[in-house]
């Protein structure tokens, strides 16, 4: 029998997809165990979020409402996850693989003395004890990992948008329990958010990506790929060659240095398919390259391909993505 | 003020990766060795601040021997001291137990920013920066972009899924280094040259204060219990593109009837 207790990001108010998708993922793994769910969620005015996560099975929400924690803190969001697991005594613990649960889970691990099963994109749990799979050597390598029994806890991240969400076919108790945090101890903590331009989808959450190297040749073909991307409801994406180059923000990155993801549909526009590039996307479901030389190395882990130019292509593609819609 | 800068020395990620006898661990013969690409964004910071504000920048790594190769090109670059701390006959350690040797070194020494990258390439766990502050009673902000230094602290920008986030962090504190922070710069052929004549501090695990009981063998909660190499992807699909209209046409009919992702 393992709790589980799901580490639940929300962000103005709102919960994130890929917290229902790590609550869902939870839902499995104490059903598997005969365990017990329950959520946390840190923030200010948010304890309306508790029947949301009542509906994907969350026994137990416990909420950690106070106006110091408005903007994130890892030491601030880190002692609501603490508290509720002090509360709830969860065998496993998950948060999802986001930039705010790469923060608290290891900085929660450490305080209980307990490492992490880092970035999993598969998880099971048998006997008790976690397993879990990643890519690992840029996406050459795969590695199983696994809880011992020696650790009282299992702490977990599965990656965004690799596992379903899915609401409970019966809605659980969803009962609040409020999180007394007395006085929290701050320091690094968030003064702003810039929220980036209106309408943009963020390649790490996005289910389809659009990206373009540096066949593009210029930052003005961007709009060529925004029209296949705004067709598709897709992100857009880029190379390192193409943000070094300067013709967009690294924010668009994917690849080593930059964002990994693992959306159902990756388009690679005139990238060549580097290594590195590979390691930030080689995990996509389906991917589709675009490519003028038929050696580039992006067809060997292509899906679909079409050797040609991308100016003729992709204009070709908006078009008929428009007539698919139609 | 005083800088430590935390380095792994990783595999080259043009390294062709082969999976040792056991199926754990890669094969290390013929692996290419290089300081992860994020820790020169850190290093290259430390290096920055010191010339501008004085101090010294200590860079420090938990490997075997041939980690040393990584402290003498961070020597090289303008580190003033480099520490090992030896992994030899601990086998495998988690995530956790690099923190606590790093935790226990670094309290030894006097220290203003810890300076991390946010991801040891190859291996890429991505925790511990949030673990070695936790460690080391310190608060920390990862993923840095841009730097601003402040009386007493620093105002960090950082990169979270569709926004940006400006934080404020008091020092002593940890820090993550990721693209975008500054250009690494290389080593000079004096600072190579003087780099052979420093000599790398080796420490054990008793030195960092850590009795290898609680780090190693049976205290490693994350055990890496199967390496392999990913299936083989299916032969790509060529779609003919005489006729790009056609072309487009038909792979959209694919990704919708046959891959179902539209
Ligand atoms: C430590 C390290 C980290 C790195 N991290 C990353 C990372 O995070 N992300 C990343 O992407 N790279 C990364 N790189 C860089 C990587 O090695 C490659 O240099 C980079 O991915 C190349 O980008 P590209 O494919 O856009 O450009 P190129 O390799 O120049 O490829 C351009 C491609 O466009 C094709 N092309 C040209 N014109 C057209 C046309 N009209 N129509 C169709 N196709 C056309 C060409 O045939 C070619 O294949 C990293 C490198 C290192 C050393
Ligand atoms: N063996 C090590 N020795 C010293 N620092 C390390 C080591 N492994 C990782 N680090 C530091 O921790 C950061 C994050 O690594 P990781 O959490 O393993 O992805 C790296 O960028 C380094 O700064």
């Amino acid at each position: 029998m393992s709790n589980v207790l799901v580490f639940i990001e929300q962000r103005d108010g709102k919960v994130r997809k890929s917290s229902l998708e790590a609550l869902t993922l939870g839902r499995n793994l104490s059903a598997k165990t005969g365990g017990a769910l329950a959520a946390v969620v840190a923030g200010s005015g948010i304890s309306g979020l508790a029947a949301e996560l009542a509906g994907y099975g969350a026994a137990k929400v416990f909420v950690a409402d106070k106006p110091e924690l408005q903007l994130f803190s890892c030491e601030g969001y880190t002692a609501a996850l603490d508290a509720a697991a002090t509360a709830f005594k969860p065998s496993i613990v998950l948060a999802s693989a986001t930039v705010m649960g790469r923060d608290v889970a290891p900085r929660f691990a450490a305080r209980r003395g307990v490492s992490v099963l880092s970035d999993v994109m598969t998880l099971d749990v048998a006997a008790g004890r976690l397993t879990g799979e990643r890519p690992v050597y840029s996406g050459k390598a795969r590695v199983l990992v696994t809880a011992a029994p020696s650790a009282e806890i299992q702490v977990a991240t599965p990656r965004p948008n690799v596992f379903p969400a899915s609401k409970a076919d019966v809605a659980a108790a969803g009962e609040v329990v409020p999180l007394d945090l007395g006085t929290l101890r701050i320091r690094a903590k968030v003064v702003k958010v810039e929220a980036a331009q209106a309408g943009e989808i963020d390649v790490a959450e996005a289910d389809k990506i659009v990206t373009g190297g540096r066949g593009i040749k210029g930052p003005e073909s961007w709009s060529v790929l925004r029209a296949l991307c705004h067709e598709l409801g897709a992100a857009l994406g880029a190379s390192r060659a193409a943000v070094d180059a300067g013709w967009i923000g690294h924010e668009h990155q994917v690849g080593q240095t930059g964002k990994v993801v693992s959306p159902s549909l990756y388009i690679a526009c005139g990238v060549s398919g580097a290594i590195q590039h590979l390691a930030g996307m080689g995990s996509s479901k389906v991917i589709v390259a675009i490519n003028k030389d038929p050696e580039a190395p992006i067809f060997k882990v292509a899906t679909y391909g079409i050797v040609g130019d991308l100016f003729q292509i992709v204009p070709a593609m908006t078009e008929a993505a428009k007539k698919l819609k139609a | 003020m005083n800088h430590i800068v935390c380095i792994a020395h990783v595999p080259d990620t043009e390294t062709k990766i082969r999976i040792a006898a056991g199926g754990v661990s890669i094969d290390e013969a013929d692996v290419k060795w290089i300081v992860s690409p994020y820790d020169e964004y850190a290093l290259e910071e430390a290096l920055k601040t010191k010339e501008a504000k004085g101090g010294t920048v200590t860079a420090i790594t938990f490997g075997p021997a041939r980690a040393d190769t990584g402290l003498r090109e961070c020597l090289a670059r303008g580190a003033d001291d480099a520490i090992r701390i030896a992994s030899e006959g601990l086998g495998e350690v988690d995530s956790l137990g690099v923190a606590r040797l790093l935790a226990g070194v670094i309290k030894t020494l006097p220290h203003d920013v810890v300076w991390m990258g946010n991801k040891g390439v190859g291996t890429d766990a991505q925790v511990l920066v949030p673990m070695l502050a936790e460690l080391l009673d310190l608060p920390h902000v990862n993923l840095v972009t841009k730097l601003e230094w402040k009386d007493g602290g620093v105002l960090a920008r950082r990169e979270i899924e569709g926004a940006q986030e400006i934080v404020e962090m008091p020092l002593p504190g940890v820090i993550g280094a990721t693209k975008g922070l500054n250009e690494p710069r290389y080593a000079s052929l004096k600072g190579i040259m003087g780099a052979k004549k420093k000599t790398i501090a080796v420490k054990t695990p008793a030195d960092a204060g850590v009795d290898p009981a609680t780090v190693a063998g049976e205290a490693v909660h994350v055990r890496w219990t199967k390496l392999e190499l990913p299936p083989a992807r299916q032969a790509v699909k060529l779609i003919p593109a005489d006729d790009p209209a056609k072309a487009a046409t038909e792979l959209l009919r694919l990704l919708r009837d046959e891959a179902k992702v539209l």
